[in-house]
């Protein structure tokens, strides 16, 4: 805790804050990855190297060119007119504003966020690898046929429509 | 301010950006980009009272964001596909004009 969270947390707040409110979206995807890696070195501040490789390599590699490739394929120049902002957004400040405020109150509050912190634990890949294969294993096979289920999802909902064109 | 509650107060600033984002924004791919950065502050929660919980050694919280992580790989995924659906049908990827359910 110091120097290195605060360049963390300033670094990732700030660019989920461009993510979402600048007008280009591809500046948009840009600062999202930005965000992504500041959450990898969060989490690789907090000693779980394998979930911050992970998250680098599906969010940074993966999630945010699926991003690139939706923004590129529904050619979204926004209208430079228009606001980028929906009509209610008014009460959509007023919601988020209501959530981070008692967020943060229960944070203040709360007994255990007076923890300190504990010896170092030991996560390395093959007690993951082991866990996966032991405790775990129903869910990973779960995930793996909801991943199978979400691709041929996926490539079912964006083929094109014969009966329309 | 304890390290424990200064991540906690990080993942729900992200949180909020988010959610500031899902509900604000006009484009459906920045809906989507907002519900991505709330899920991603959910992780950062499991992975601090991870590290910070009593039992670390029983990697819960590590193999719960593992799975998380893929699980929201696969909505990233259906949900970009459906916004490239509507954006055929519709010709636009502002959900302020999508407001019909059938046309």
């Amino acid at each position: 805790m110091g120097i290195s969270f605060a360049i963390i947390a300033g670094l990732t707040v700030a660019a989920a804050v461009a993510a979402m409110s600048l007008r280009n979206l591809i500046h948009c995807s840009l600062a999202l990855v930005v965000a992504f890696a500041g959450l990898a070195a969060a989490y690789l501040q907090l000693d779980a190297q394998f979930v911050g490789f992970a998250q680098i390599l599906v969010y940074i590699g993966a999630v945010s060119i699926l991003v690139v490739f939706a923004i590129l394929i529904t050619r979204s120049g926004e209208d430079p007119n228009e606001s980028v902002f929906s009509m209610s957004w008014m009460a959509g400040i007023a919601v988020v504003l209501a959530v981070l405020g008692v967020l943060v109150w229960a944070i203040m509050r709360s007994s255990v966020a007076q923890r300190e912190l504990p010896p170092t634990p030991s996560a390395t890949v093959q007690q993951i690898g082991s866990e996966l294969m032991g405790r775990f294993v129903l869910p990973l096979e779960v995930i793996g046929l909801l991943l199978t289920a979400a691709l041929i999802g996926a490539v079912i909902i964006a083929m094109r429509d014969r009966n329309t064109d | 301010m304890t390290p424990l509650a200064a991540y906690l107060l990080l993942s729900a600033f992200v949180f909020a950006i988010g959610l500031a984002g899902a509900l604000t924004r006009r484009n459906a791919i920045l809906v989507l980009i907002g519900i991505e950065l709330m899920l991603n502050a959910a992780n950062l929660n499991f992975i601090a009272f991870w590290r910070y919980g009593p039992n670390p050694e029983a990697l819960t919280g590590v193999l719960f964001v593992i799975f998380s992580i893929g699980i929201a790989a696969a909505e990233a995924a259906v949900g970009l596909a459906l916004i490239i659906a509507i954006y055929r049908h519709y010709k636009t990827a502002n959900v302020d004009q999508v407001n019909t359910l059938k046309g």
